[in-house]
This record gives structure tokens, C-alpha cells and sequence, in this order.
């Protein structure tokens, strides 16, 4: 009975797993190979160069600027939405009239198709017609005609990426957080609040301890959606002024379709595994963490 | 007493204040895509005229524009046609994988699927320039089915892990019943496990469908004509003819794709989110 049943296991998993393999172990396969070699489109040559593509992107500034802008919007969107999230959080949390229909605005940056969003970004932020601009000429923050051009100066570029990517994450985040709120044992809170502690203490010295693991998971996801993407730039700047938003995936697409050089563009890729492994070691500890307790 | 009635009546308004202040911010696009959506053009691209009332009254010709002179149309039906044989092929792959997980593998079940589950951390910006390879060599280039192919890499892992955690909750012995009673394990998923899993079954659809809709990647990537695209891609990319932005028909277009899209995932959003937080909550 048990080694029936083992056969048949087998034979209903073998499929997906074998399509896994095919679509994501081979493609990786590839792509380190790739990475490693003098692969173009267009061309048949593949020879094995050694260190050779990872030699010139190391040197290429556009490079540097990627590396570190991917960092930067990464690390800077999670500190932001991590603190907006969690006091949207405990807002949603007590109900109120209404609140299913608040919930539906409040998580619509999360359910629309990304790049439909950061295409209504790039109208809001537009150089001329920008209602931002409008506002600030109106309220006499700036004379007509001489406001920033949001998406136009390096700066104000980079805020502009870490800006979308807060907006359509922080209704991700902080559903994560609403559940795990709802996960706290209702007494421990109560008990606190008759023993006489008062909002902020019951808040930051009960329910955000004990949703730390919660908290956890959504920057491990948040991590990985800002570092991995690239629907937001390409949108947004393409990666300009200058290569000033210009982020390791982008400048992958840009390098390895556009440009045609595959080698080269699944060098740049690569330099996203760390972090993945880095993620997927603190996801695995998490879960073990569970299957203990 | 009083005061503590005072407090309260202080909290209450604190919470408005914050979600009505977040409410704002998060839907303000949506809210900005419908008023370009019915605005004339002069009325526009008039710098001097208040964006956020119509100067001159509402139009429909950015609609018009977009059905009838774009390829819009034709992209949600491509769209449509991949969402559904994505579903079908998700379904095909998940549906037993994930029941041999939650059954029949033992202890290791639980190991493999978060094996599973991991992959689909590794993200499409990782795998598109050699899945471009792949899908050049299989002459899928520039067609729809060069989607229908690798979306499911990312579909299905979710789907078994979400699948398997439902699995789990079926109790074993109705298929033990129904295998005394002369069905094959394999029998018993089908004829048994699977009628009774329609809620499982509807979650995997609706993500998986709401996945493709939102994939733009890989769609961007192995697609490059016009009429073959996917609505991710060809309302940012097509709707843009040179450097011109038809911005009434591009934000009608991102408001009519995404309200549906969004409602439909916001239905099973506690389910999907019940997925993604694997064991951090029990």
C-alpha cells in the first residue's frame, strides 16, 4: 500500500517538477553559462571567455551607478514603507464604518497591473502638465514655467522610483501586518491596557514584538519585489537622466535584449543572486523557526 | 469617565485622519486616470486651466480613440486567451503535484514544497535573457505562446504551495473510505479531492489569472509586435506612437484594465497573503 502510493506520488509530481527544472533551473543553468561566454542575438559564436564580461562591467560606470541605485531604492523603500505600513495597519485594524470599501482603495496600487500604475505615475509627474506642478505654481511654491521637472533632474528621478515603488508596496505590507495582527491573541493586549498601559506602550512594547516574524516576511517580499524589479523604472526614466535611476535589471534588459549582448546582460543579472540567496536563507530560517515551535 | 470618553472620541479621529490621508495617496492615480479619461484635449493640455475640474465639458473621444482606433481590443483578448490556457495548464501541473505533497510524500511534503515555493523567489528579471533564447529556439518569438509557455514558471509554484495547504485540510479518511470502497489513490484525487477542492481550485485561478495580467517582463521581452501584445505592455509601450503620449486614451485604458483586475484579486487577496506569510502566523 504505502510503496502504491509512493509510485503514484511520484508520478503525479514528476510533471511540475520536471517543468520547473525546464523553465526555471535550465534558464538559470543558462544564464550563469551565458554570463561566462560571448553569446550575442544574432550570432551563433559561443566561446567560453572566463572572467571577461564581469572585467568590463565592473568597469562601466553605468554599472556602478546600477549596483548602488538598486541599493539604494531597495533599502530606502523598505524603511518607508515598513513605518507607513505599520501605522496604516493599526488604523485598518479597529473597524469602522465603511471599511471594506476603504480597504478596496487603499490596496488598489497592489491588485492593478504595475505597469498601468507607473504609467499614471508618469502622467502625475509629467514635466508640463504635472497636477503636482500646477499645485505648487498655484500655491506660490514656485513661478509658472520654472518648477523641477520631477522625472527630468537625477535627483528628484531617484525619488520619484522610490516613490512608486513605496506606493505599491505599502498596500502589500500592510495587509501582511493586518493579518498577523489578527493573529495576536486578543487577551495579551487587553490584559495590558487593564494593568494601565496606554496606546504607544500596549503598541511598541507588545503588538510589534510580537508580530516581529510577520514584519519579517514583509520586507523579506518587499526586498525582493523593489530589488528584482524593473517595470517601474523602464516606465518611469528608463533608467535616466544619465543612468541616475538606472537599477541592475534595467540596465540587464538594456544591455542583454536591446543591446543584443546576452552575455553581458546575464552578467549583470547575476549580481541579483546574492541577495536572493541571502533572502531565500532567511525565508528557509523563518519556516524552520515555525516547524519547531 | 469623561475623559476616557474624550480619548476615545480623539482616537476615532485620529484613525480617520490617517486612513483618509493614505486613502488619498494610494488611490489618487486611479482618481487621476479618470478625470484624463473624459477630459478634452484643450482643456488638457492647458496649463493655465485647474487639472482638477473639466473647463469644458466631458468627452468620450479618448474612449473612442482607444476602442476603435488602437489595437486595445485585440490585446485584452490576447490577454484573455493566455490568462485561460495559463489557468488550464497551472491547474494540469499544480493540482496533482500538490496533492502528492500534502499526502503522499510523508515528512518530506512539507521540505519539498518550501523547496518549490522558493523558486518562485528567483524572479523574471533573472531568467528573461536566456528564456529569450529558449523561446527563439522553440520559434515562439513574437507570438502569444512564447507567455502561454513560461508564465506558468511562476504560476505554479504559488499554486502548489497554496494548494497543498488546502489539501492538507481535507480530512484523509474520506479518501481512505472511498479506496475501501474500490478507487485507485489516483481515482480518489480525481473523482473525490478535486470536486470538493473547488475553492482551492477558484483561489489558484483567480491569482494565476491576475499573474498574467500584471507580467510585463517576460511579455516585453519576447513580444514585438503590436498586434501580438499583452494589455501590460501595449497600453505603456503602443499607446505612445514616437515621443507623442496620448495620455486621455492611455489613462482610460489603465483605468479600465485595472478596476476589474483589481476588484477580482482583492476578493481572494486574504487568501493569497494567507500563502505568502508560509509559517510566520498560526
Amino acid at each position: 500500500m504505502a510503496v502504491e502510493d509512493r509510485r503514484v506520488g511520484l508520478f503525479m509530481f514528476l510533471p511540475a517538477v520536471t517543468f520547473i527544472v525546464l523553465l526555471i533551473g535550465l534558464p538559470l543553468a543558462l544564464a550563469i553559462m551565458y554570463a561566462f561566454s560571448d553569446a550575442r542575438i544574432g550570432s551563433t559564436s559561443f566561446h567560453y571567455v572566463g572572467l571577461e564580461n564581469f572585467r568590463s562591467i565592473l568597469q562601466s560606470p553605468s554599472f556602478r551607478d546600477a549596483l548602488r541605485n538598486s541599493v539604494v531604492f531597495t533599502v530606502a523603500a523598505q524603511i518607508i514603507v515598513i513605518v507607513a505600513s505599520t501605522i496604516l495597519s493599526i488604523a485598518l485594524a479597529a473597524p469602522f464604518h465603511g471599511r471594506r470599501f476603504v480597504r478596496y482603495l487603499i490596496l488598489l496600487p497592489w491588485v492593478a497591473p504595475i505597469s498601468l500604475g507607473a504609467i499614471g505615475w508618469k502622467w502625475i509627474l509629467d514635466s508640463i502638465y504635472s497636477v503636482i506642478t500646477w499645485v505648487l505654481v498655484w500655491a506660490h511654491v514656485f513661478k509658472p514655467y520654472s518648477a523641477p521637472m520631477w522625472l527630468g533632474e537625477p535627483k528628484l528621478a531617484m525619488a520619484s522610483v522610490i516613490l512608486v515603488h513605496c506606493w505599491r508596496l505599502i498596500p502589500f505590507s500592510t495587509v501582511i501586518m493586518l493579518a498577523g495582527r489578527s493573529a495576536i491573541p486578543k487577551e495579551i493586549p487587553e490584559a495590558a491596557a487593564i494593568d494601565g498601559a496606554g496606546f504607544w506602550r500596549t503598541e511598541f512594547l507588545i503588538n510589534v514584538p510580537m508580530m516581529l516574524p510577520i514584519i519579517n516576511v514583509a520586507v523579506l517580499f518587499g526586498t525582493i519585489f523593489t530589488f528584482t524589479d524593473m517595470t517601474v523604472v523602464y516606465i518611469l526614466t528608463a533608467g535616466g537622466p544619465f543612468d541616475s535611476t538606472q537599477t541592475l535589471p534595467n540596465l540587464a534588459f538594456s544591455t542583454g535584449i536591446q543591446g543584443s549582448d546576452l552575455a553581458a546582460g546575464a552578467a549583470i543579472s547575476l549580481f541579483l543572486v546574492p541577495v536572493l540567496i541571502l533572502i531565500a536563507y532567511f525565508m528557509l530560517r523563518a519556516a524552520h523557526r515555525a516547524e519547531v515551535t | 469617565m469623561q475623559r476616557g470618553e474624550l480619548r476615545e472620541i480623539r482616537n476615532k479621529l485620529v484613525q480617520y485622519a490617517v486612513l483618509a490621508i493614505f486613502a488619498v495617496l494610494l488611490a489618487f492615480p486611479f482618481y487621476w486616470m479618470v478625470i484624463a479619461t473624459f477630459k478634452q484635449n484643450i482643456d488638457l493640455y492647458n496649463v493655465e486651466n485647474n487639472p482638477f475640474k473639466f473647463n469644458l465639458p466631458p468627452t468620450l473621444d479618448h474612449l473612442k480613440l482607444l476602442f476603435f482606433d488602437t489595437r486595445y481590443v485585440r490585446w485584452l483578448g490576447n490577454t484573455a486567451l493566455v490568462g485561460v490556457l495559463v489557468v488550464a495548464i497551472t491547474l494540469a501541473f499544480a493540482l496533482p503535484a500538490a496533492y502528492a505533497l500534502a499526502r503522499l510524500a510523508g515528512r518530506w511534503g512539507q521540505r519539498l514544497g518550501i523547496g518549490i515555493f522558493l523558486t518562485y523567489l528567483i524572479p523574471p528579471t533573472l531568467l528573461f535573457i536566456p528564456l529569450s533564447r529558449v523561446v527563439a529556439i522553440l520559434g515562439l518569438q513574437d507570438t502569444i505562446w512564447s507567455v502561454v509557455l513560461v508564465d506558468p514558471s511562476f504560476t505554479i509554484p504559488f499554486s502548489i504551495w497554496l494548494l497543498m495547504g488546502f489539501f492538507k485540510s481535507i480530512p484523509k479518511e474520506l479518501e481512505d473510505a472511498a479506496m475501501v470502497d474500490g478507487l485507485t489513490r489516483f481515482g480518489a484525487f480525481v473523482k473525490l479531492v478535486v470536486p470538493i477542492s473547488t475553492s482551492g481550485i477558484l483561489t489558484v485561478v483567480i491569482f494565476t489569472f491576475t499573474l498574467v495580467t500584471q507580467e510585463f517582463v517576460y511579455a516585453l521581452t519576447f513580444i514585438s509586435p503590436e498586434s501580438q501584445q499583452m494589455v501590460g505592455v501595449g497600453i505603456p509601450i503602443f499607446l505612445v506612437r514616437g515621443d507623442v503620449y496620448f495620455w486621455g486614451s492611455l489613462m482610460a485604458a489603465c483605468l479600465i484594465t485595472s478596476l476589474p483586475i483589481a476588484l477580482l484579486y482583492n476578493m481572494f487577496l486574504d487568501r493569497f497573503i494567507a500563502g505568502f506569510t508560509v509559517g510566520a502566523i498560526k
